[in-house]
């Protein structure tokens, strides 16, 4: 075996009022594809970050190519050769493929001698780019816009750029959540051409049967732990599955018992070109219904499409039995159908705005009489419901922005509980909140079903859905791919469905 | 109180009264309650139109037609005061707001319905509306001696003691300032700006807060053009040029957000009056006018740095406090 090019040892990582990184430990080798497995929310992301100079660790050690380091900036691993492939590409779609490439690191003419600024020259940009794709076997014109080009071929610019870095280290953060089959294989085998020239890849990725197919090594974080680590050819799914999800018993979830009533809303077929496809469900009176899912099979998309913020191409809805179709978010609030969206910063609060005013937005209509305001109630209800979600601030009067992030979150929970919704559509509903807010949510949350509410919740944390869910619908790349009902819970089940396919199993050493 | 002195408007009155003490250490004649009301005269068209401007900063656009929605509006009530001399005040008042309000409605149309980012379509509209008094007036000015003596005292009439002008100045401010605070279309336009995508979730349309903002934005406009032409007794093709930035170095000033979403009534026509006050004292100190452009160019600067200083200490203050609690 080669000697590690890079070895991270102890990591921590404390975030106020969260351990995300506990004791941690990862070794990668060069030559070798390097698989980080786990749930979302694991501490990957934060693994990574650490990797690349984005966070500076908390505690631990960091060896680089047989010398400690600290890195102070991700420009700083950069230049020591340390490059990130995104989930989503970061690049300039306006330039074209070579300018992106080389953009900070362009080659420059040899003249005028001695003098600190020399222009660029362009024709070895060009010409460095070609060589460059050709030698990656890619057909990518190297003065083509990359706005043009498809996300697939984005990736393959992206790893072109890396390496024009001579990157020693690459990192790739699901690189396949939006690539098709096809693209996926031509991925896979460029990752192997590299691996083949002695760069080291980490891999991250949800989809085993690729991690099977392109993984050396692996190691399992679960809860911002190290799980374990081992050759991927003696791992078996079932193995890695059971290190992925079997958790410790501390994270309770204040599920209560609710009386679960007649069908409130009920979905046919909903269907969105290219989106998802087939999506029929019921929800009743008193009962949470959990969409579970990869990141990108399309939970979010449904949602949004089922209030009217996109279009649907077709499908019904039915709200208490009566045919609707919703143009606007507008219309499905009338009806008692709020949505609380995953990104609560872009989305969900309007940070110039107070607390107050922030959780009476949805509701000024009920709040006010003849179109103007009543300061009065506003505060009323905003001050109850600051109070119900513990928002700590100074005041109901001081803008969102003044607050931190997990009290921004609450401040846009409140806003829609405050609006007295008969449906609660809650997207990543504790998604970074911290631990003691999280079960305070999920105590709310609770109580409204408790109260009769009809209650989705669409999350990518199996031990959330599985603590607060009645029901729970996955989804795989745009469809329905199963349902559980509360008393068939099964972690390694319902995450094997929300991975493609429930009978998938690959056995030692296959090729 | 302590929230009160924490607020901008308060930092920036507190620098208007420093301001006027340290002018009138040099020229003791600026200090007095005359000179202070020939300011206030003088800077009524500009707080009117830094109001039409600040609508629109608050929904996160500009709007560049304001000078031309001026002077078209100016140039036709003249041109009716010609035709129709003796007209009521009010009915001459109405007209005026009419055609302000649909030539605002328009530019609504553009950025509302038709999608057209503000910025575009008021440079369209700046120079279409420009060329119509060119187009209605033949080139030709309005002048003092053609106006009926109704007409050309709109700005004076005073009223207990005070000139139209500031009347109908206060009264626009204090109505946009309450709908503002008190309607819920005003909750609407300062939710839109903040927010856009956050505002449609919760059921608000964008593109009806740009309608709205855009017609008032135009009324005001034409009532600010009235005015114009009216204090100066000329309606001109060259009427009110240069107004829309301005207003927006007004609104700057005043402490809105060109970015959308923040700002206050208050602020805004204090810094119209801070203007006001710079161009008087520069003058009044003997200074060249081509030092003013300079100066207040050097203001808004000042004023935007001392802004995003003062917000990052408040909400580093705000955090700590915070963290305490």
């Amino acid at each position: 075996m080669q000697e590690p090019i890079m070895e991270l040892r102890h990591i921590s990582m404390y975030f106020p009022g969260i351990k995300a990184l506990d004791d941690v430990q990862c070794t990668i080798r060069p030559g070798e594809v390097h698989a980080l497995i786990g749930e979302n929310g694991a501490g990957k992301s934060t693994l990574v970050k650490i990797m690349t100079g984005v966070y500076r660790p908390s505690g631990g050690t960091i060896a680089y190519q047989g010398k400690p380091v600290e890195f102070k900036s991700p420009q700083e691993a950069q230049r020591q050769g340390i490059a990130v492939i995104h989930q989503e590409t970061a690049m300039f779609g306006e330039l074209s493929v070579a300018e992106n490439i080389f953009i900070g690191h362009a080659p420059t003419l040899r003249w005028p001698a001695f003098s600190p600024f020399k222009p660029l020259s362009w024709s070895s940009v060009w010409t460095k780019t070609a060589e460059l794709l050709k030698s990656l076997g890619m057909k990518i014109d190297p003065h083509a816009l990359v706005k043009d080009l498809s996300t697939a071929e984005r990736h393959l610019v992206e790893i072109a750029k890396a390496l024009s870095q001579d990157a020693r280290i690459l990192i790739m953060d699901e690189p396949t959540s939006a690539l098709t089959i096809r693209e996926t294989e031509e991925l896979l085998d460029l990752v192997r051409k590299l691996r083949d020239t002695g760069v080291a890849i980490v891999f991250i990725s949800h989809k085993f049967e690729e991690l099977f197919e392109i993984a050396d090594y692996y190691t399992v974080l679960r809860d911002g732990k190290y799980i374990g680590e081992g050759s991927m050819k003696a791992a078996k799914e079932d193995e890695l599955i059971r290190m992925m999800v079997g958790r410790s018993v501390d994270q309770l979830f204040p599920k209560k018992e609710a009386v679960i009533g007649d069908v409130v809303l009920e979905a046919r077929a909903l269907y969105q070109t290219g989106i998802f496809k087939d999506i029929s469900f019921q929800v009743h009176r008193g009962e949470i219904l959990g969409f579970f899912g990869l990141i990108g099979a399309g939970r979010s998309e449904v949602m949004r499409a089922l209030i009217g913020v996109e279009a649907l191409d077709g499908g019904e809805i039915l709200v208490y039995g009566k045919p609707k179709r919703f143009q606007s978010p507008e219309a499905s609030i009338k009806e008692g159908i709020v949505y609380v969206p995953e990104d609560r910063q872009r989305q969900g609060a309007v940070l110039a705005m107070s607390i107050a005013d922030n959780i009476t937005l949805p509701q000024i209509d009920a709040l006010s009489g003849n179109g103007f305001l009543n300061p009065k109630r506003e505060a009323a209800v905003a001050q109850r419901y600051a109070q119900k979600l513990e928002v700590k601030a100074a005041g109901i009067g001081y803008d969102v922005q003044t607050l931190s992030g997990g009290n921004q979150q609450k401040v846009v929970l409140a806003k829609w509980l405050a609006a007295n919704p008969t449906i609660l559509i809650l997207d990543e509903p504790t998604k970074g909140i911290d631990v003691a807010t999280k079960s305070s949510v999920h105590g709310i949350i609770s109580d409204l079903a408790g109260q009769g509410l009809a209650i989705i919740m669409v999350s990518s944390e199996l031990p959330e859905i599985m603590g607060m869910s009645d029901r729970v619908i996955v989804m795989y790349e745009g469809r329905i791919a199963g349902e559980f009902l509360r008393k068939d819970f099964n972690e390694e089940l319902i995450m094997r469905t929300a991975m493609g396919g429930a009978v998938r199993t690959k056995e030692v050493g296959a090729p | 109180m302590r929230k009160f002195l924490k607020r901008r408007e308060t930092t920036l009155a507190l620098i208007i009264v420093g301001f006027i003490i340290l002018v009138s250490l040099r020229s003791p004649r600026f200090a007095t309650g005359s000179n202070m009301y020939d300011i206030l005269n003088d800077t009524a068209v500009l707080m009117l139109a830094s109001t039409a401007q600040f609508l629109i900063l608050l929904t996160g656009g500009i709007d560049l037609s304001i000078p031309s929605t001026m002077a078209f509006t100016g140039m036709l009530v003249s041109m009716l005061n010609i035709r129709e001399p003796n007209l009521p005040i009010v009915v001459v008042l109405l007209i005026t707001l009419a055609i302000g309000l649909a030539l605002g409605a328009f530019n609504g149309i553009l950025v509302g319905a038709l999608k057209i980012p503000p910025i575009i379509a008021t440079l369209g509209t700046i120079a279409i509306y420009r060329a119509l008094v060119f187009v209605v007036s033949g080139g030709q000015w309005v002048s003092a001696h053609e106006m009926s003596s109704i007409f050309v005292s709109i700005p004076h009439n005073p009223f207990l003691g005070i000139s139209g002008i500031l009347w109908y100045t206060t009264i626009t401010i204090v109505l946009v300032g309450l709908f503002l605070t008190y309607s819920k279309t005003g909750r609407a336009i300062y939710a839109v700006g903040g927010n856009r995508p956050a505002a449609r979730l919760v059921g608000l349309s964008g593109e009806r807060v740009d309608f709205i903002a855009f017609s008032l934005s135009g009324a005001i406009s034409g009532l600010a053009g009235l005015l114009y032409v009216t204090r100066y007794a000329a309606a001109q093709n060259d009427t009110a040029l240069g107004y829309e930035l301005q207003a927006v170095a007004a609104c700057v000033i005043g402490g809105v957000s060109v970015l959308g979403g923040s700002g206050t009534m208050v602020g805004v026509v204090l810094g119209a009056f801070f203007l006001g006050l710079l161009y008087n004292a520069l003058t009044e100190v003997n200074l060249s006018p081509f030092f003013q452009m300079g100066i207040q160019g050097l203001a808004i600067l000042v004023a935007i740095v001392a802004n995003t200083l003062v917000d990052r200490r408040n909400r580093h203050k705000m955090l700590a406090k915070r963290n305490l609690v």
